[in-house]
């Protein structure tokens, strides 16, 4: 039961992150709903990397040869987060722009740039 | 398309690509038998090699330093195309600063909030500043305490005002912080290749493992991209506040 949980999670992150992608009237919610689904990539990573009993990847108090999980996806994560945290940023700064020109943030009220 | 035939459309395909998602998760590792080899030998290598605690650290800012460098101008391009993006354009003027002072309408913060703000700045500082220098030891390095000595900033301008915010961090320093911390990472990978003969490779004395100065380049590159990354979320964070504040319409 446990051992498919974690990716029926991730899935799921992202089939609901998509579908708020699809329906969503607000451009900030827009950006909100691709966070979630970036967030299902994390929720993977760290499921794939995980053993069962294994403690952080931390040698400080523990001494090395102790069963620990994988570090390279941790790493792998981390990379994740930090191009989320700028794709966010960068989305955010359009959808300022883009409420200044069509004063809206529905993504429906969005036309073709003129001049 | 309307609110209706989107939301079909996505119904009817989003089944579509779950099945291929299950599909191709059926053929990974099941939860908690992972084997990968790489984890398994850096997780016993780690300590002894370079003498860092911290394996995630050890990954990224040693075994994978040169990766960490792309990672690192991903976020000053993300910060450069952003600043780019939120310019002040044709039709709009930057608001003097002695105009911001009688305009600045934002609600003077409550005496609580204040207060608060005052007692955390320190604080978060330290943790900041703690997370940065220990990176090679505990959880935690350049990225994750940039972001927390960035959020000090952040409260200033909560508890204050922005005009004390950029009094604090004036613009120029902020930029200026980010290059140079974008720019020393860039460096200590040519200590590697001057003094080593690899680019990004260990040439500093390890030291004892757990200690702070210990795992030879990590903790300075650790440094350098706490420097960078603060200066950053700070440089983001006044592009956006800049908008609400200080650059006006026609």
């Amino acid at each position: 039961m446990i051992s498919f949980l974690p990716y029926a999670v991730a899935a799921w992150l992202i089939a609901i992150g998509l579908y708020g992608i699809v329906t969503s009237n607000n451009l900030v919610h827009l950006v909100v709903c691709l966070s979630v689904v970036q967030s299902a990539t994390y929720v993977l990573l760290l499921a794939i990397g995980y053993k069962t009993g294994g403690q952080a990847p931390i040698f400080a108090d523990i001494p090395v040869g102790t069963t620990a999980v994988d570090p390279v996806v941790q790493a792998l994560s981390l990379v994740d987060i930090v191009v989320e945290a700028t794709v966010t940023a960068l989305l955010l700064a359009l959808a300022v722009q883009a409420h200044k020109r069509f004063g809206s943030i529905d993504p429906d009220d969005l036309r073709p740039l003129a001049g | 398309m309307s609110f209706r035939g989107r939301r079909a459309l996505f119904l009817v395909s989003i089944p579509v690509a779950l099945l291929v998602l299950v599909a191709a998760f059926a053929g990974l590792p099941d939860f908690g038998n992972y084997s990968g080899v790489y984890g398994r030998a850096l997780n016993l290598i780690a300590v002894p090699q370079r003498h860092a605690t911290d394996v995630v650290t050890a990954v990224n800012f040693d075994y994978r330093a040169f990766d960490t460098m792309g990672e690192e101008f991903i976020l000053f391009a993300a910060v450069l195309g952003l600043a780019v993006v939120l310019r002040s354009m044709r039709e709009e003027h930057r608001r003097a600063s002695h105009e911001a002072d009688e305009e600045h309408k934002f609600d003077e913060p409550s005496s609580l909030l204040r207060a608060f703000g005052v007692l955390l700045v320190g604080p978060v500082l330290v943790i900041g500043l703690y997370i940065v220098s220990h990176g090679a030891i505990t959880p935690g390095g350049g990225f994750q305490g940039g972001v927390i000595l960035a959020a000090a900033l952040l409260i200033v301008f909560l508890a204050g005002e922005y005009l004390a915010m950029k009094f604090v961090a004036p613009h120029a320093l902020v930029e200026f912080g980010e290059a140079a911390g974008a720019g020393g990472y860039v460096l200590v990978g040519f200590g590697g290749l001057v003094f080593a003969g690899v680019f990004f490779k260990n040439f500093i004395g390890l030291g004892d493992p757990a200690h702070i100065l210990s795992a030879g380049t990590i903790p300075i590159s650790n440094g350098a991209v706490g420097i960078e990354v603060a200066g950053a979320f700070v440089l983001l964070w006044t592009e956006f506040l800049d908008q609400a504040l200080v650059i006006r319409g026609k």
